[in-house]
């Protein structure tokens, strides 16, 4: 022991330990000094990176899609905004008592059950897992102040203003424009939708679905700073990349039209469809489909019975878009293409006579005109003028074996997709020998083809399978020279400001050459039919002081009452456009097809129709 | 006694000198030391002015006004001290060990709680931390219980009732819970220790028998199901380690204060800091307000920071071999070792590099009891330094 009460501490040993403390200061200081080195000046960019990111959150601001409008301007899909209550799940308190209450009072808020709370949460993390959940929409603004000022009360809880679908004529054109949803997870992962997140908005049927890049707009960017709570602080908006709205898009549909062909299905009350459509360039000046919905339904959470209406109805299934996702027989509106393929093929001439004598016996078979008519001798003209079956019957019994009808069905475009700018239509079946035959192979129908298929065929029954916008097309191409038109609904691009940034003009699918003879012919049979005494419609049409060509049909559905067609061109003889109506259960062609054919007519040409006395031409068929 | 002796063989230095200074003792205060404190303090009042305008609302100086206040007491607080003969700490071991060992028990019945600990005291001004003052405390009873026990028992004996009589506040203070002023307790009694001249050998079987028990108390009893350390303080301790694997959990706190430090790069970030100014940073004036200098200030404020401590540490060292007694050197040697150990854990903890402990950064992190008891730790030094020269006996020192 070196240490003396009386002595100051002297010595070497004392000097020792002294000196092992210096040293050991000197490389603590040393270790300090070498770690503030290495992070504030090596590393130092690195952290203030960190650092920066830290103190930044980065919200997306929600582009508006862009407008939807009518040809003339008129709007048919803008947007209204919104306030929605959204939960940010992963901000919520961690501790599941705390959660629950805090969930419970939110819902209170807003007027929802705590049970309708977690199921709304369920349902849309089973969509999108980890995005934010907008809980409720259209919320008051008392609720918005409430929850503001107690945001602290409220962690995870934000208020947005979102912007919302809004369709000022409620259904008008539900069927062409469809409706927007949040983007699904499937869709996430298609290259369409690259660079989008769960919760946003994408279209998901009608034109809202076709033209969704154009539409869509991308979304801003606000970047906050926020302290470590996540709290934005006073003053701390520090990027802001504005939202670019969605370009709007203008649609062939002609709101006259559109709005004619709507009522004129509703009043007949009837499901049922409609489409208008320019012969020369496809354009689709008017579609619909009965019965309808209101796509502002999907904008805001549906109730049960709404569901069950919209979607669990297979009989009235409002959603489906009659006009082209339908699959029907067509009855006698299919009589133009049995006469194009018998003229065509030399089968007949316009002035070849065929004598109907009621009905045609085929084997067992026996094939009736409608009522029970018989009209004698007949030439093509007015054979189509009456409607004779027979006369149809024939030419389908003398091309039988031949595909005739079936080749110039594809060639006018039934039976097979139409390059629609909507999605969802149907493809159709024009049954034929070599697909009967096949089935009949498989073991799958209880035949072959014999002679009645195709007798059944030329008279627009039996197995045919189509649609009014396969029907347009070949009536166009019968008014326009044999042009097979694309049909669009999309005319045009334009930004805010209406400039045009792109026209939708798709080139014809193909001509098919028509023979002027045949065409003239079966135009004046068609013209005969809708407006000479004694034609078929002529007590629809007679008094329309635009003449037309026009022709009713009747289909026999299985487990149906009759459908009713009208297909009608016009003006004739040089016509511009092809109105097609099919009425489901509407009786004769006559009977309800032909006069809401009638009304879109009358809306197109801004002319009525004087009344005409009815001389039972609706009778035969 | 030797006490009495050494009074007796010294001239009363009020009854000589009769200027103010001289009065004072500034003549003989060590200015460097002096300087480092004062500089010291005022930058933590700076910086707590900068940094802490928003944190208590409506009350933009609260912290900095308490602090200047704690200052000043603390400046007035040295300089009575410095005047006094340290000696006579001596002949009041027994009291003082008394008084720190009962404050510190008294916490337990009388303190209030904050963070799930009962450390201090609330008086009307502030709240009064007994462990804090009773570091300097431990030092000044424990450096008289060494010279005064030098010739009694063999070495053995003595380390250990050293160690008994350190080691028993360090438990108490341990037990508030307050692991790191309990840490700081028997740091500061195996300083004096050391300075005391207990041999080497002991100190290696103390050291084998501190990782016996670090190991035992973070591996053993846990897995044995005795957890001695709460469990928030083995996260802290522990988290150290694997600092980037919960970002958001134990390690927050630390990691947060590594990036606040880092991205204040060469010049710091002034008004612009976010990490510590945005709550990033936990503890900000107090725990982490060396971080708060790293980000704000960058390399060039945090290292004059530790410039001021290491010239502190220096002068502190120096009075270590300047004074004029052993019970002084035990003394300065007890403070200068403590002071070290505080600003290398907090500024090592701020850094990333050592444990979250909860040292507060001497005379920079916010708190009474800290500033005041840090100040009375260097105005003891400064009364070493005046006695040595008084004494005319003062060697020669670098």
């Amino acid at each position: 022991m070196f240490l003396g009460p009386q002595d100051r501490p002297r010595g070497s040993r004392l000097s020792l330990r002294i000196a092992v403390v210096g040293g050991v200061a000197v490389a603590l200081f040393a270790i300090l000094a070498f770690r503030l080195w290495n992070l504030q000046v090596l590393d130092g960019g690195k952290y203030l990176a960190e650092a920066q990111n830290n103190r930044t959150r980065e919200y997306k601001v929600v582009a508006p899609r862009g407008d939807i409008l009518a040809r003339n301007g008129e709007v048919l899909v803008d947007n209204r905004t919104s306030l929605a209550l959204v939960l940010t799940m992963d901000k919520l308190p961690a501790d599941p008592a705390k959660q629950k209450a805090e969930l419970t009072e939110v819902g209170e808020l807003v007027h929802m059950s705590p049970k309708k709370v977690r199921r709304t949460i369920r349902e849309q993390e089973e969509v999108a897992a980890g995005a934010p959940i907008t809980l409720r929409r259209d919320i008051g603004s008392d609720v918005v102040f409430y929850i503001e000022e107690n945001q602290r009360r409220f962690p995870g809880v934000t208020v947005q203003r979102v912007f919302v679908r809004a369709y000022p004529d409620g259904t008008r054109a539900a069927h062409v424009v469809g409706t927007v949803g949040e983007v699904s997870e499937e869709e996430l992962e298609a290259p369409p939708y690259k660079g989008l997140e769960p919760g946003d908005e994408v279209g998901k049927g009608g034109v809202e679905y076709t033209y969704d890049k154009y539409l869509r707009g991308q979304p801003g960017l606000t970047r906050i700073q926020v302290n470590a709570l996540g709290e934005p602080t006073p003053g701390g908006q520090l990027v802001s990349t504005p939202p670019k709205p969605g370009d709007n898009l203008v649609l062939s549909i002609n709101p006259a039209v559109q709005a004619a062909g709507e009522a004129a299905l509703s009043e007949r009350g009837l499901p049922g469809a409609f489409i208008t459509m320019n012969i020369h360039d496809g354009q689709i000046l008017g579609l619909g489909s009965n019965p309808t919905y209101e796509p502002a339904v999907f904008t805001r959470p549906m109730t049960q019975s709404q569901v069950n209406e919209l979607i669990r109805d297979p009989v009235a299934a409002p959603l489906s878009d009659r006009a082209t996702e339908s699959a029907y027989p067509t009855g006698s509106a299919y009589k133009i293409i049995t006469a194009l393929a018998a003229l065509e093929n030399g089968v007949i001439t316009p002035s070849s006579s065929i004598f109907d004598n009621g009905s045609i016996e085929l084997g067992r078979q026996k094939f009736k005109n409608a009522g029970g008519a018989s009209y004698g001798p007949l030439t093509l003209v007015p054979a189509l003028k009456v409607s004779s079956d027979v006369f149809f019957y024939e030419l389908g019994l003398r091309m039988w074996d031949k595909n005739y009808l079936q080749d110039w069905s594809h060639k006018l475009g039934i039976g097979d997709p139409t390059g629609l700018d909507l999605p969802g239509e149907t493809e159709g079946l024009v049954p034929s020998k070599k697909w009967r035959d096949e089935l009949f192979a498989k073991g799958e129908t209880e035949r072959p083809w014999s002679a009645g298929d195709n007798v059944q065929l030329a008279t627009g029954q039996g197995d045919l399978q189509t649609n009014p916008l396969q029907m347009a097309i070949a009536y166009a191409a019968l008014g326009n020279d044999g042009t097979i038109v694309t049909p669009h609904v999309g005319m045009e691009i334009q930004d805010a400001a209406g400039r045009a940034l792109k026209e939708f003009a798709p080139k014809p699918r193909r001509h098919v050459k028509i023979d002027p003879v045949s065409r003239q012919a079966i135009l004046e049979g068609l013209h005969e039919a809708a407006q000479v005494s004694g034609g078929t419609a002529a007590g629809v049409f007679g008094g329309f002081p635009i003449p037309v060509a026009g022709k009713t049909g009747t289909a026999e559905r299985p487990g149906h009452a009759d459908q009713s067609w009208f297909a009608v061109l016009a003006p004739y003889p040089d016509p511009r456009i092809v109105t097609i109506v099919t009425i489901e259960e509407g009786g004769f062609g006559a009977e309800s097809a032909a006069p809401a054919a009638l009304q879109i007519l009358e809306a197109y040409f801004k002319k009525h129709a004087s009344e005409v006395s009815s001389s039972g031409s609706a009778v035969a068929e | 006694m030797y006490a009495t002796r050494t009074r007796q063989a010294r001239p009363e230095p009020f009854a000589v000198h009769v200027g103010i200074g001289e009065r004072l003792g500034l003549a003989h205060m060590d200015w460097p030391l002096t300087i480092a404190a004062l500089a010291l303090a005022a930058f933590s009042v700076f910086t707590l002015g900068q940094a802490t305008t928003h944190d208590v609302a409506g009350s933009p100086g609260y912290y900095v006004d308490r602090q200047t206040i704690y200052a000043v007491l603390g400046v007035i607080g040295m300089i009575l001290i410095s005047r006094i003969d340290y000696s006579r700490f001596r002949e009041l071991r027994v009291g003082i060990y008394t008084f720190l060992c009962v404050s510190v028990a008294l916490v337990f019945v009388f303190g209030f709680a904050a963070r799930g600990s009962r450390r201090a005291f609330e008086l009307p001004f502030f709240s009064f931390q007994p462990s804090e003052l009773g570091k300097v405390l431990l030092v000044l009873a424990l450096a008289g219980f060494v010279i005064d026990g030098a010739r009694r028992g063999s070495a053995r004996q003595r380390t250990v009732r050293y160690l008994c009589l350190g080691l028993a506040p360090a438990a108490l203070v341990f037990l508030q819970p307050d692991l790191g002023t309990s840490l700081v307790f028997v740091v500061a009694t195996l300083a004096v220790m050391y300075f005391g001249g207990v041999p080497w050998t002991h100190f290696a079987v103390i050291g084998a028998t501190l990782i016996a028990v670090i190991s035992l108390v973070l591996v053993v009893a846990p897995a044995v199901g005795f957890p001695i350390l709460k469990g928030y303080q083995e996260q802290r301790l522990t988290s150290f380690y694997h600092p980037n694997e919960d970002i958001g959990g134990a390690g927050y706190q630390q990691h947060q204060g590594v990036v606040a430090i880092g991205a204040g790069q060469k010049t710091g970030r002034g008004e612009s800091a976010t990490q510590t100014r945005l709550d990033f940073v936990p503890e900000r004036s107090t725990d982490f307000i060396f971080a708060v200098i790293g980000e704000r200030y960058g390399f060039m404020g945090a290292a004059f920071v530790l410039s001021l401590y290491a010239l502190l540490f220096w002068r502190a060292l120096r009075i270590v071999t300047l004074s004029k007694n052993s019970y002084g050197t035990l003394v300065a040697g007890g403070i200068a070792v403590s002071l070290l150990f505080q600003v290398f854990v907090n500024v090592g903890m701020n850094l990333g590099i050592m444990p979250i402990t909860g040292i507060p950064l001497p005379l920079m992190s916010y708190g009474g009891s800290s500033v005041l008891a840090t100040f009375l730790a260097v105005g003891v030094l400064q009364s070493i330094n005046i006695q040595a020269h008084l004494s005319q006996k003062g060697r020669f020192a670098w």
